[in-house]
């Protein structure tokens, strides 16, 4: 008996195994998707540039972006003052460079903390079901059914400004996004016969929804994550915009629009240069997250 | 509770799994769909029960019960002589390390984005049975055991046939070395030839391991080739249970006569002679079933009183045990 168990491995099967691919063509082929189009291809160009940028932000900018001159103010670029300088003679550009700093801190944290904390409770929901699912959902909806803007300038005004209020807002209201997506991706992974056999041989709930649940539901939910980025730049420009969002002498983009709107006519720069900053990072991330979208999507496989 | 004979590994008494139907804001209960209605039966060590049905008669929610995946309504589920029908989760871990499950689909009962070796290796994780190199080892083995190459450890399951998958299942069954297995249809996704290769993979792991089965399935074949002894289910109830040739030879319930008369004959001439019983209608929805016998409406041989009583499940010898009150 013992010996013909051995050698049960049959033709068909051996086929099978000799056809198949190796384990790398996964990421060849999201390589091939995302870096084929061109238009992904100079999102993920801009985003690297811009994550550069606010590394190397000290050995970049020309100035330092707090320093005033007051014998030259609202310049228009030159020679010295690439993109000219603001009303209290700061250069604009490197505050601009610094400026990126800011927002790719607010940017990530906020939405990384509402990423994992969105998505907890979306899993938790999803996997336990029952009045579990329907607390965490009904939260939810309340949340969602104040105005994105309003809830972030509740928080934002409660606790006063700074960095970590702008974030703690912004994070605050993508929760319930994150949350929502999870919980639909989850209820669908779930349905699988993986996670019966998981609980079948006694794995416990976190087990199963971190171990089986989790990194099924996830690759889709890695273009909100990236798209995010861009919204919540968005959010903290128009905070500061509107004057609540990072306190002025620290460089933000949003500020910057704001101090140079009253000035528009005399040096439309002023406002101009951190507004197209804003737009180029909101666009590279969207790309990034549209490349990561169609190099996930299973759908698209074969056509791209 | 009697003594429970030595033999026996599995006893399911009266079993019942209703799922409630709500409606409306307050979850209001409006109805139960009754996929397991009161059944009873038992598996003595090293055998192979085969339950059979049509689609919807409760046979995967009866297997999905005794795996402790769903909570019974009410019944006792008697494993190795202990009732693990009401067991917390806590205390139901060590039980369910004595007991595998093989599903239908290989392509969904494993995780697509862990290792082959992951997989199997899960159950030895979850009931810290191995770790490091001696799980390394242990996965190996129960590769070489199905007939898998341990070298293909790391490959992920879209890599792997339908067939190879399929001992991928097996492999993850048989890794806290259990004594009952429950097999969900697991040769029902597969094509004809992979699926004699699984059953044959299956009867050696039983003669070789002293292994249990519950064979779940609807291919009537297939079960009559690898089973002791099998039970007919029918919206939600047993209707008969005996050994296979018996059943397959004799078969007492209109409906198991029913079935076993669609089976076709491999012999042309034969085949032309065969008396084919077709059953009348549908199966009546678990929601509402017949009252009575269950199978009264589609019977040929119903009379008034199968409407009023429930037919007990009762032995007429032989240990053949059929719900009917007109045998």
């Amino acid at each position: 008996m013992a010996d013909n168990l051995e050698p049960t491995p049959q033709p068909a099967d051996a086929i099978g195994a000799a056809v198949a691919p190796p384990r790398r063509s996964e990421w060849r082929r999201f390589a091939r998707v995302f870096f084929g189009r061109k238009l992904y291809l100079i999102g993920f160009i801009i985003v690297v540039i811009i994550i550069l940028t606010a590394i190397f932000a000290p050995l970049i900018a020309p100035y330092d972006p707090l320093v005033t001159d007051l014998y030259a103010t609202k310049q228009g670029p030159s020679s010295e003052h690439w993109l000219g300088t603001d009303q209290i003679g700061r250069d604009v550009l490197s505050r601009i460079i610094y400026g990126t700093q800011i927002s790719l801190i607010i940017g990530f944290s906020a939405v990384f903390a509402s990423a994992i904390v969105g998505m907890l409770l979306g899993l938790v929901a999803a996997h336990f079901g029952g009045w579990v699912f329907a607390v965490i959902m009904r939260i939810m909806d309340a949340l969602m059914a104040l105005p994105g803007i309003i809830l972030v300038l509740l928080i934002a005004g409660l606790a006063g400004g700074g960095i970590g209020v702008v974030i703690f807002a912004l994070g605050f209201g993508a929760i319930p996004g994150q949350c929502r997506m999870m919980c639909g991706l989850a209820l669908s992974v779930k349905q699988n016969d993986y996670v019966l056999a998981g609980r079948a041989m006694g794995m416990s709930n976190w087990r199963i929804m971190l171990t089986q649940i989790f990194p099924n539901a996830f690759p889709p939910l890695m273009v909100g994550i990236t798209m995010g980025i861009g919204g919540v730049v968005l959010g903290e420009a128009g905070l500061s915009f509107l004057g609540i969002g990072v306190m002025p002498p620290t460089p933000s983009w949003g500020g910057m629009v704001n101090d140079g709107q009253r000035y528009l006519l005399q040096n439309p720069l002023l406002s101009i240069a951190p507004g197209i900053a804003i737009m180029l990072l909101v666009f590279g991330f969207n790309m990034v997250g549209d490349g990561i979208r169609d190099a996930v999507d299973p759908k698209l496989r074969g056509v791209l | 509770m009697e003594a429970p004979q030595n033999n026996v590994l599995l006893e399911v008494k009266n079993l019942k799994m209703y799922f409630p139907i709500t409606r409306g804001l307050l979850r209001k209960k409006v109805g139960d769909v009754k996929a397991v209605d009161d059944i009873s039966f038992e598996i003595k060590k090293h055998e192979t029960l085969g339950l059979v049905g049509e689609s919807g008669c409760g046979k995967t929610t009866t297997g999905r019960c005794i795996l402790r995946v769903y909570n019974p309504t009410s019944g006792d589920i008697i494993f190795n002589g202990k009732d693990i029908s009401t067991l917390s989760e806590r205390r139901l871990k060590e039980h369910r390390r004595n007991m595998g499950a093989i599903f239908q689909d290989p392509f969904g009962s494993l995780n697509p984005r862990h290792s082959a070796g992951g997989i199997v290796s899960d159950p030895l994780k979850v009931h810290q049975m191995a770790a490091g190199k001696e799980m390394n080892d242990k996965v190996a083995e129960l590769f070489n055991l199905v007939g898998l190459d341990p070298g293909m450890m790391d490959r992920v399951p879209h890599e792997f046939s339908g067939g190879q998958r399929q001992r991928i299942g097996v492999a993850r069954a048989l890794a806290c070395s259990p004594s009952l297995i429950i097999c969900d249809e697991p040769i029902s996704a597969l094509d004809v030839s992979i699926q004699a290769q699984i059953i044959n993979l299956l009867e050696e792991l039983q003669e070789k391991l002293g292994l249990t089965y519950l064979f779940i399935a609807h291919d009537l074949a297939m079960v009559q080739h690898i089973s002791d002894r099998v039970a007919v289910m029918y919206l939600g109830r047993i209707m008969e249970l005996t050994g296979t040739d018996e059943l397959y030879e004799n078969p007492l319930h209109p409906y198991t006569k029913a079935l076993l008369s669609a089976i076709p004959i491999p012999d042309p001439i034969a085949e032309r002679t065969r008396t084919r019983i077709v059953l009348k209608g549908e199966v009546p929805s678990p929601i509402n079933p017949p009252s009575g016998c269950h199978f009264h409406p589609r019977c040929q041989i119903a009379i008034e009183d199968c409407k009023v009583t429930r037919p007990p499940l009762r032995d007429v010898g032989n240990g053949h045990f059929v719900a009917c009150i007109r045998v």
